[in-house]
């Protein structure tokens, strides 16, 4: 099964809406409910950081019997230190973004908390892209 | 612990979700207006506290499978709020009492902290 969505860059009042989706489908197929938080929270914070960042997205969503396999690819800035970024409270969020009560340089790490696989790319001035994958055996 | 003596003893006015204030448990109560912190919490039955009122409060409570919000400091929910809170389920109540205060009422009833 794959779900794909676009994510428009700074369009607050949607973040989200694709996360939803994916929760609605995982939760008619028989996962988890811990599984289901890891997938969407991972999602969520991914969905977040592409409308706060990026000036669009895409996100697909690669569902099998093993495993949640979620792209995020963005057009935007991209990322000059990725490692930098990864480091908790390290945010170059906007004002804008801090008041949705984001921006707290907590979600790349809370995404690779929940994925049993995370990979981050980004081409500075060109965009970002993540893969993140979340075992359906709940192997951490 | 049931919602609706959590609410009754916050004063708290309940805008949505009223018909689940019998059947909702709440365990645990987490306080916080950063959402970013809100998503990394791992507890069940959790109630949260906070200041922050729009629609990614919502959103942040569905992924962190949260059904009840108190709104504090006086905070309303705005009409898409209460829609995509009502779609979810969840109970949304407004407390004119400040984070601190709300806190404290819920930490005597015997609500835990996530840590």
């Amino acid at each position: 099964m794959q779900l794909k969505f676009h994510i428009e860059g700074g369009n607050f009042t949607k973040a989200g809406f694709a996360s939803s989706e994916v929760k609605k489908y995982l939760r008619k197929i028989n996962i988890s409910n811990e599984t289901i938080k890891r997938i969407v929270i991972a999602m969520y914070e991914a969905e977040v950081n592409v409308v706060a960042h990026a000036y669009e997205g895409e996100i697909l969503v690669n569902i099998d019997s093993k495993k949640v396999d979620i792209s995020v690819i963005d057009k935007g800035p991209g990322i000059e230190d990725i490692e930098l970024a990864m480091k908790e409270g390290f945010s170059t969020a906007s004002q804008k973004v801090r008041e949705m009560g984001f921006g707290a340089g907590m979600g790349l790490s809370n995404i690779k908390r929940n994925a049993n696989e995370f990979i981050i790319k980004s081409q500075p001035g060109e965009g970002t892209s993540l893969n993140i994958i979340v075992y359906l055996n709940n192997v951490n | 612990m049931k919602t609706s003596i959590l609410v009754e003893k916050l004063g708290a006015n309940v805008v949505c979700g009223k018909e689940h204030l019998e059947t909702k448990e709440i365990e645990y109560a987490f306080a916080s207006d950063l959402m970013s912190d809100v998503l990394t919490i791992n507890a069940k039955n959790i109630l949260l506290i906070t200041g922050m009122a729009n629609i990614q409060t919502i959103r942040t409570a569905e992924m962190a499978d949260i059904h009840t919000i108190v709104l504090v400091r006086n905070k309303k929910a705005t009409p898409e709020m209460i829609e995509l809170a009502m779609q979810n389920d969840m109970i949304i109540a407004e407390s004119s009492n400040s984070m601190f205060k709300t806190s404290g009422i819920l930490y005597n009833m015997g609500l835990k902290p996530v840590y």
